[in-house]
């Protein structure tokens, strides 16, 4: 005669509690993969390979710059947040960077030149020379980590 | 016999098998990692202000033309895996006396490993590599082209720092980067950067 008596049961219940973790899990799913991208690429691009990379600290610090061809259209394009850009314009988007950041942070602000590996070096001169206007000097060639022989075909 | 129950499913490993998953796609999913070579724009000068004069034999000139052809010291034509040797060796030959370091006396460079060929680099800190590319050279070169002459000043500093610290240099910021209030590694870094200074310079592109 056992203490414990068993209790009659029927059918069990499926368990839900596990059922935040699925949703919490979707949840935060969701929320690393749509940070991954602020801005709709306008332009097409494929970005060169380097070796010599650093990594680019302090994202909030950073600003885009892209560079590409649209399809159907001769010549590089700029893109400046959501749109194709003249060159003039570069001024008045670091500017607007700028404002959003306390004094002190400025003079960390990089920006980030993401282009593709077939523009010209023209196009980068001439955003170069536009940075260098405002000072805006610290600059960073956006590539993904490869053997450089890739660049060449 | 009695008839048996149907067992309840035991749901407590749910969570970890929910976590489980949670960490897999965590890890897998690529995040936008950025990486990039940095670099430093001179500011505008004066145009009344003429530039410094420097001898031919401390200026290595790197010319990429709009058919993305190499050219170094306007003589020869290389192709991209020679540079950085070339670059090398220009910079680490060490064949006279250097800028004063610290108000120090001008010195010959005893950290260099070169051949002292009169006609190239008397000092690192003396050496400028010079490059000129055409508005018309397509980005990937120049980008091949930026990243082997980094590359060779990256090759220069970690040999120095093996040899004095037992280090790379590329390890030593690694650690700096770690334990960001360490003096020591910064000090280390400092020396290592003003024997081989990183001196680029670019040309405005020709038409």
């Amino acid at each position: 005669m056992s203490k414990f008596r068993k209790k009659k049961k029927g059918m069990p219940g499926i368990s839900t509690a596990s059922l935040p973790d699925i949703v919490f899990m979707l949840l935060f799913f969701f929320m690393v993969t749509t940070v991954m991208r602020e801005t709709d690429l306008k332009v097409k691009q494929t970005l060169p390979y380097a070796t010599e990379v650093k990594k680019l600290e302090r994202k909030s610090l950073v600003s885009y710059i892209y560079v590409g061809k649209i399809e159907g259209q001769g010549g590089d394009k700029i893109q400046l947040n959501d749109r194709i850009s003249n060159v003039e314009d570069i001024k008045y988007f670091i500017f607007a960077e700028r404002n959003t950041h306390p004094e002190d942070e400025i003079p960390l602000l990089t920006t980030s030149i993401k282009a593709d590996i077939n523009s010209s070096v023209g196009t980068i001169t001439d955003i170069k020379n536009e940075l260098r206007d405002i000072n805006a000097l610290k600059i960073n060639y956006s590539t993904r980590k490869g053997d450089i022989n890739r660049n060449l075909k | 016999m009695a008839k048996r129950d149907i067992p309840e499913i035991n749901a407590g490993s749910m969570a970890d098998i929910a976590f489980l998953l949670l960490i897999f796609f965590l890890v897998t999913t690529t995040m936008d990692v950025d990486t990039g070579i940095s670099r430093k724009l001179p500011e505008k000068q004066d145009p009344n202000i003429k530039p410094p004069k420097l001898k031919e034999k401390n200026v290595f000139i790197v010319t990429v033309n709009r058919n993305n052809n190499i050219m170094v010291e306007g003589e020869r034509f290389i192709e991209i895996d020679q540079l950085r040797d070339e670059v090398i060796k220009f910079i680490d030959n060490g064949g006279g006396l250097g800028n004063p370091i610290n108000g120090a006396e001008p010195a010959e460079c005893d950290w260099c490993e070169g051949s002292k060929d009169p006609n190239l680099s008397d000092h690192p800190n003396k050496a400028v590599v010079s490059l000129e590319s055409n508005r018309g050279t397509s980005y990937g070169t120049y980008i091949s082209v930026n990243n082997e002459l980094v590359g060779a000043y990256t090759d220069l500093r970690n040999r120095l720092s093996n040899k004095l610290f037992g280090v790379s240099y590329t390890e030593l910021l690694k650690q700096s980067k770690n334990d960001m209030k360490n003096e020591s590694l910064k000090e280390k870094i400092k020396k290592i950067k003003e024997k081989y200074p990183q001196i680029i310079s670019e040309q405005e592109p020709q038409k």
